[in-house]
């Protein structure tokens, strides 16, 4: 005879119980530090805070490890952690001319103002698996850390600040001019969205919105789904000053300073009724060394700009709008699918009720079907 | 608990709540668009339920959650153990009891009263939805109450199934003016919208909009003169206490598929045992 199930709560206290065992793994092997985390993890952390929406590497790296590796997972603690925050203001616009850059290139020109700079990238290593990585100590970069050529690899080049080579175009009217717009900018965590949305909107929902998710739409306009050949015009990575204005001293103060990755994307753009031929822009810029979404921002600002630039809506779903923000958000996302695994057995009951009653009269239906 | 403030939320955040459920209730079935905030459980989970209750609660209310009809279901325990941590309320399983009670799938079977509070955890507030992917488009058709895309609907499955082929979140009109979603309640419910004394509060975090019926508002099942609307459920009655007008769940008990049904709402059905009613596999 059936009971009731009841003890939810236990299962669910031991559920958590087992969580924690499971997440800590076997107990043979030493714990991972969050420092750890912060160090040796830093693309996850960069993503976590990007997704986030919060540039704190040590909370991004303790929320990676609460969350077993499951980047999904971190970036909801975050968020969960970022809305109790108070608001206390904004900054100022972040200068990027003045970033202190690890890594600048451009595609667009082989050689510019303030140099190409490589950085720490995959770009050009082999994808072979470095078996003396899987060697227990000293062996994972200690070499490189240590003599001086570690050193050598960060330039104390940079001198001064790099100038956007954007900028370059700009001068000779070739690209579109990017106009400052002083608007405050609106804040998607204390409004809800509501379409159309502007760019600055956009571009705020696109810096928070799943790498994958984006990424998809990105190559989606790379392979004529509203294609709008893009040139990484320039990608940087590096610290910028944020500077935030104090009423009470009637000027702005340094507060810190963040890792950010930009990209501006140069577009063909072969002119309109009202516009000559020019170059247009695509925009990305995310948090921490996070490059392959920024260029994926980049993509996908440019082909939702259709309508501002005067070109045809193809019904490619990278340059619907209403699309691409409502289903960005991984947290959403993951959120609403995940969901259907909780009891839905009240809804699954009336339907069940509706496909016999269906079935019944199915069952009945061939003499009404021969008398036609 | 220091660390949060009155049932987790802010008093900022439960301001701007507040005043989108004052919308709400000040124009019945409308969707409010509101600044749904991140919630310490995951989206789908019940977040706008919870939102409105958070901005609902007083320190003096006594909080019911269920999910499914019952209270035992392992994220009613979860959400009811979040408000007695966070805001520290008095809860029960008791709906007459209760003065808030927050709800997934269900409306209870005791009928509420004009001190209650019934909020409703929404995934898809839109009722065009399924019917027009946009949101630009379906906000439209409310503006112009151009419902004409759902009685379309509704003709068609009457056409090609002889029924209104919806057993759940089955549309409503409220006061003669906006088409509205219920929430997946199983239409055998929808009667119970209609005319209540309670206040009833629809949540919906991820889609962030928050509709409302105030007390004693006309409901209206969507149907056809010659097709009325009709609310159904097992042709059976509870194997525990008996009942044969709740809604029931189906139970199958072995290998060999035997079915049993059972009160869904589990505070009516121990009510009623308790009261002396038997089912027939009653212990």
């Amino acid at each position: 005879m059936y009971v009731a199930v009841k003890g939810g709560e236990h299962a669910i206290d031991a559920a958590h119980d087992w969580l924690a065992r499971a997440r800590r793994g076997d107990r043979g092997v030493t714990e991972l530090s969050v420092a750890q985390i912060r160090e040796q993890m830093a693309l996850a952390v960069g993503r976590v805070m990007a997704e986030g929406s919060l540039h704190d590497p040590d909370l991004a790296a303790l929320a990676i490890k609460q969350a077993r590796g499951d980047l999904i997972e971190a970036i909801f603690l975050i968020r969960a952690y970022r809305t109790t925050l108070p608001r206390l203001g904004h900054t100022r616009p972040l200068d990027t001319g003045a970033m202190d850059c690890i890594r600048r290139v451009s595609a667009t020109f082989k050689d510019v103002p303030g140099g190409q700079v490589l950085g720490p990238t995959f770009d050009y290593t082999h994808r072979l698996l470095d078996f003396k990585l899987a060697a227990e100590g000293g062996a994972d970069g200690d070499d490189a850390a240590d003599d001086d050529t570690a050193a050598d690899a960060r330039p104390d080049a940079a001198p001064g600040p790099v100038p956007h080579v954007t900028g370059f175009l700009g001068r000779d009217g070739l690209i579109e001019p990017a106009t400052p717009d002083d608007a405050p900018p609106p804040d998607l965590t204390r409004a809800p969205l509501e379409l159309p949305a502007t760019r600055a909107l956009r571009l705020q929902a696109l810096a928070r919105g799943d790498e994958g998710f984006l990424l998809g739409m990105a190559y989606s306009t790379q392979r004529g789904y509203a294609r709008n050949h893009a040139f990484v015009g320039e990608l940087r990575i590096g610290a910028v000053a944020v500077e935030m204005e104090i009423p009470e001293l009637g000027f702005a103060v340094e507060v810190g300073e963040i890792t950010v990755t930009e990209c501006e994307t140069v577009n063909q753009f072969t002119g309109s009724k009202s516009e000559p031929a020019q170059f247009t822009r695509g925009y990305g810029l995310s948090f921490g060394q996070t490059e392959r979404k920024a260029i994926a921002v980049a993509l996908v600002d440019r082909a939702l700009r259709w309508r501002e630039l005067g070109e045809e809506n193809e019904g490619a779903p990278a340059q619907d709008e209403e699309f691409v923000l409502s289903h960005a958000d991984n947290i959403q996302a993951t959120g609403f699918l995940e969901h259907i695994k909780l009891p839905h057995y009240v809804d699954f009951q009336s339907e069940l009720e509706l496909v016999r009653k269906l079935r019944r009269q199915a069952a009945q239906a061939p003499k009404t079907e021969a008398a036609q | 608990m220091t660390d949060y403030n009155f049932a987790y939320l802010d008093e900022q955040t439960k301001r701007m709540i507040r005043r989108a459920i004052l919308k709400a209730l000040a124009i019945p079935g409308y969707q409010v668009p509101f600044a749904s905030r991140e919630m310490p459980m995951p989206y789908g989970w019940g977040t706008g339920g919870v939102q409105v209750t958070a901005a609902t609660l007083t320190p003096g209310d006594r909080l019911k959650v269920i999910d499914q009809g019952a209270d035992d279901t392992t994220n009613a325990v979860s959400i009811r153990k979040f408000f007695e941590r966070t805001a520290q309320v008095a809860t029960t399983t008791r709906t007459a009891e209760a003065s808030v009670i927050q709800t997934r799938h269900r409306i209870p079977e005791t009928p509420l009263t004009a001190e209650q509070v019934l909020v409703y955890q929404v995934p898809i507030p839109e009722p065009l939805r399924f019917l027009e992917p946009s949101e630009v488009e379906t906000r439209k058709m409310h503006e112009l109450s151009d419902y004409g895309l759902m009685h379309v609907k509704l003709y068609e499955d009457i056409a090609r199934h002889g029924h209104i082929a919806t057993a759940y979140a089955y549309p409503v009109l409220v006061a003669d003016r906006y088409v509205m979603d219920p929430s997946p309640i199983p239409k055998f419910d929808n009667p119970k919208l209609s005319n209540c004394p309670a206040i009833q509060l629809f949540g919906a975090g991820r889609e962030q909009r928050i509709y409302a019926l105030p007390p004693h508002t006309k409901v209206v099942s969507l149907d056809f003169e010659d097709h009325p609307f009709e609310p159904s459920k097992a042709d059976a009655a509870c194997a525990l206490c008996g009942d044969d007008a709740s809604y029931l769940d189906e139970v199958i008990t072995d290998d060999a598929g035997t079915r049993m049904f059972v009160c869904s709402d589990t505070d009516h059905c121990s009510a009623r045992r308790d009261a002396g009613h038997c089912g027939e596999d009653a212990a």
